[in-house]
């Protein structure tokens, strides 16, 4: 390749932040025609916002836009909107699927783009009387079918594809994009981990697809977490961490423990480590899963097994879409769930949240508005409220409890006490939930769990969107609920490092199953390694 | 990865499918004896049942089509119909022009009506029908303060048998002798004895080929797919809004025609009264004929006719005979109507979480073998 040719994309200087929020600094790359960029990064390093910036999207320009500029053949350009990149010849093949279920693969491929035969209505009514032309539709669909050169049936109906399928028809929806008096062909391609949902065979027959059209001039963004695909597949990688980007290098010579190292080894401070030793051959299993499956959509788990002893803290990580946050919704019986679970020796039954709850388990949601919080009512009620209900805490009785009153002052106490010891920052204990910040209610609703004084709590993503103070502050207050009053915890995060501050082994979950199970204290990135679906040669060292 | 059934499970399923009609051809069952009709009646009194209705019933498929669910806004279109029929008869029109021109008056009046609904229906998301239902309600106040205050005072109408002893508003019952059975009646044969309306049968034929040539036009693509996935259809550039509103005039214009094509059948006009039930009985013989608020087709629509109808024709009558009373009947037809709608909606709930479930087992099942 040329060096002196102009790039198809240039990216220089791209900045962005939300609402001072820095999520992307200084962001500079190039990529030529036919070049395969593999994009590495923990989730939250700014992958998808960079292509976001890239695609034009709405949420970018409502945010107030980014720094920066971005150039394709040369030319600067801005895109309004992911429509006129499409145009400009950039193609998206998204992480969720967005095909419509009861049409057929060619259906989807050409939606709202159809041939069309005309009718004379269309004179009165418009161009959209007219009626499909099913037989040149076939045609287009077929032909960018086989450039992916795969076997997907073009008139199969998307409801009954192998997800394997979809995914090749989201592609060849992007490569039926092919020049017209108004738009471009297709130039670049953004894949956003295609392979994730593949069989190994099928995500062998897309990396062949890829390496095919690049030969053909298309240039393609490859995001993955596989990375040895990424070795496999690519030209260049390109590896982001925390909004920017950490390592540019040609794929050759690189090896898998160097990319991994370089996503996840950040600087060890931003989380106060708190090793300890858990004496685990004296404290008995308090919980087991065996052969747990948990329907949850985006995040199903398969036959998970997994014992946790009394009073430690277990991690649960792993990328996103891999399974970890299916097993505590799966357990609550907030999703369909099978397998068997055994609590202080009683097995629960699934499916039913009260008796998850009766056994004395907890959950805190990754979901703080939609399950956690009340949002419309004060935070004596949200904190109150599930010991209220589960363990008629909080109320006095009348008539030999025919009638149950509730205890205002007993609320009151307790939750200024919790107030107080978990610094929520609040204007008093009648505020509503809903106005308080993202860090504050999360911690509302760690009280929430607490007040029910629970034997074994899950807890989910505690961080997520919120600052790194209140990050810290529910992290401690977690680690010193588990010393003080000796209940187990599991929490899952997607963030390894906060896993490693506080747990006292993490299990990694990886395509719905348990990939690893690693002391904490292990190196991270042994973790990062497990993460992509990499063997270490440790795994078996943390499983007592 | 799918799951294997045995025969007894695919018939339960089948019978999970199609519960309605499956219920309905039970009733038949025990009421056709009971009622003591001959054959030769229940026939031709249920192709005037077809010819009738199959129009205004027809009419609810293209929301479905969008995902709108059922459009009880047709009753907005059945009020278009009636205002150009009362205008007609005022004007003294009779017969096929008579009936033509209430068409031409209905169309501008359901499109308004349709467009403004429509707009409606698009800030209510997914509580269309519920939406549509109470919109009927309140347009129902409108019509009768147009028709009973304003018809006769601010618009003219000049027919005293039209027209309230009092000298404005319409009177409550409308005689359209002047068009009645007109369609009907312009070309008929004999089969068995048995009269067969064929102009009115072309016209429904004519409005089922629209609609199945409708689905295969770019509309009618869009409809399709904004009724799957709103938010995909709008990625792809299809104006998501746009077309759900036309969608909905569509369905309103069809349901005046219907209304008009209905009442030259009956040869009176409920001024009051004929609009607001025609929206209940069409939903609720479309979901007889197993159709399902996402999921209608024409077969749907002439098999919910047949078997809905057959339970109005002989239920009365089966209702005298059981026990002397022929009010039984007319009760159980109002108490069935709403009885088949309430069933029909939960059901499709029900299906849904089932076939939720059904993804539960095959990842369970999936499970067992590789154990």
């Amino acid at each position: 390749m040329n060096e002196n040719e102009v790039p198809l994309l240039e990216m220089k200087h791209i900045s962005k932040d939300f609402f001072g929020n820095q999520v992307l600094s200084d962001i500079n790359f190039a990529l030529k025609k036919g070049e395969i960029l593999g994009l590495v990064g923990e989730n939250g390093a700014g992958k998808s916002t960079l292509m976001k910036i890239l695609f034009g999207m709405d949420e970018i320009h409502q945010t107030g836009g980014y720094g920066g500029d971005v150039l394709i053949n040369g030319q600067k350009v801005q895109f309004a909107s992911p429509i006129d990149a499409l145009a400009a010849g950039i193609g998206m093949v998204h992480q969720e699927f967005s095909l419509l279920p009861d049409f057929t693969a060619t259906e989807n491929i050409l939606l709202n783009r159809e041939p069309l035969k005309y009718t004379w209505l269309s004179e009165v009514f418009g161009e959209r009387m007219n009626i499909l032309d099913r037989s040149e539709m076939e045609e287009i669909s077929k032909r960018a079918i086989a450039r992916l050169n795969v076997p997907l049936d073009a008139e199969m109906v998307v409801s009954q594809m192998p997800v394997g399928h979809k995914q090749f028809t989201e592609i060849a929806r992007e490569l039926s994009k092919e020049s017209t008096s108004v738009t471009e062909g297709i130039k670049l391609l953004v894949l956003d981990e295609p392979t994730a949902v593949l069989s190994e065979q099928e995500a062998d027959s897309l990396l062949h697809a890829m390496r095919k059209l690049s030969e053909t001039g298309i240039a393609i963004i490859f995001i993955t977490h596989r990375l040895q695909e990424i070795l496999d597949v690519c030209d260049t990688i390109m590896v982001m961490r925390d909004g920017k980007i950490i390592k540019t290098v040609p794929a050759e010579g690189v090896v898998i423990t160097d990319i991994a190292r370089w996503m996840v080894g950040r600087d060890v401070n931003t989380a106060q480590r708190q090793a300890r030793d858990f004496d685990y051959a004296n404290k008995p299993v308090i919980l087991s899963m065996e052969n747990l499956w948990v329907d949850m959509p985006g995040e199903v788990v398969r036959n998970v097994n997994l014992n946790v002893h009394q009073g430690e803290i277990l991690g649960i990580g792993g990328m996103a879409g891999q399974g970890k946050l299916g097993i505590p919704n799966g357990a609550m019986g907030l999703f369909p769930a099978g397998g068997k679970i055994t609590f202080e020796g009683k097995q629960i039954d699934l499916n039913n949240p009260r008796n998850f709850l009766n056994a004395g388990m907890a959950f805190v949601s990754e979901d703080r508005r939609g399950v956690g919080l009340l949002l419309d009512e004060t935070l004596e009620w949200n904190i109150s409220f599930t010991a209220m209900q589960v363990q008629e805490k909080y109320l006095k009785k009348y008539l030999g409890g025919a009638i149950k009153w509730r205890d205002q002052d007993a609320i009151e106490a307790e939750t200024s006490n919790y107030v107080k010891q978990m610094e929520i920052r609040c204007t008093s204990t009648k505020q509503k939930a809903k106005e308080l910040s993202g860090g504050n209610q999360q911690k509302v609703c760690l009280a929430k769990a607490f007040a029910v004084a629970p034997k074994l709590l899950f807890v989910s993503e505690p961080t997520r969107g919120i600052d790194i103070g209140a990050k810290s502050l529910v992290l401690k207050a977690l680690r010193k609920y588990n010393e003080e009053s000796g209940t187990t915890i599991i929490m899952i995060s997607s963030e390894l490092e906060e896993l490693r501050a506080i747990c006292d082994r993490i299990a990694i979950i990886s395509d719905g199953k348990v990939f690893g199970i690693l002391p904490a204290t292990t190196d991270s990135a042994q973790f990062g390694l497990l993460m992509v679906g990499q063997t270490s040669a440790l795994q078996e060292g943390g499983s007592v | 990865m799918t799951l294997h059934m045995t025969k007894t499970q695919k018939v339960l399923r089948f019978m999970g499918n199609n519960t309605v009609p499956i219920l309905f051809l039970i009733i038949c069952a025990f009421g056709i004896p009971l009622s003591g009709y001959s054959a030769n009646y229940l026939v031709s009194e249920v192709i005037v049942r077809i010819a009738r209705n199959s129009f205004l019933i027809v009419s609810l498929l293209i929301p479905i089509l969008a995902g709108m669910g059922l459009n009880f806004g047709m009753t907005l279109g059945a009020m278009a119909g009636q205002i150009g029929l009362i205008f007609i008869s005022d004007w003294g029109i009779a017969g096929i022009p008579g009936m033509l021109l209430a068409m031409i008056i209905s169309t501008p009046i359901s499109i308004l009506l349709g467009w403004w609904c429509g707009k409606i229906l698009n800030l209510a998301k997914g509580r269309e029908m519920v939406t549509s239902y109470i919109i009927g309600f309140f347009m129902n106040g409108i019509y009768q303060m147009i028709v009973l205050y304003g018809m006769g005072a601010i618009i003219p109408i000049r027919s005293n048998a039209l027209v309230l002893p009092r000298g404005y508003g319409i009177r409550n019952t409308v005689n359209l002798i002047g068009i009645r059975k007109s369609l009907d009646n312009l070309l008929t044969i004999r089969l068995f004895g048995i009269p067969i309306p064929l102009v009115t049968f072309a016209v429904i034929a004519l409005l089922c080929l629209f609609v199945l040539w409708f689905k295969k036009t770019k509309l009618g693509q869009d409809m399709r797919a904004v009724g799957q996935d709103m938010e995909v259809a709008r990625a792809a550039g299809i104006r998501v809004e746009h077309t759900r509103i036309i969608s909905i005039i569509i369905s309103t214009v069809f349901a005046g025609y219907g209304m008009i094509l209905y009442l030259q059948n009956i040869g009176t006009l409920n001024t009051y009264n004929s609009h607001m039930q025609i929206g209940m009985f069409s939903v609720a013989a479309l979901l007889v004929g197993g159709a399902t608020v996402a999921k209608a087709n024409i077969r749907n629509v002439f098999l919910g006719v047949i078997l809905f109808h057959l339970m109005f024709i002989v239920s009365p009558m089966a209702g005298k005979n059981l026990i002397g009373q022929a009010q039984l009947g007319e009760y159980f037809r109002v108490f069935v109507s709403y009885g088949v709608i309430t069933i029909s909606l939960v059901l499709y709930e029900v299906r849904k979480k089932r076939d939720r479930g059904l993804a539960g087992l095959v990842l369970a099942a999936e499970q067992e073998e590789t154990v």
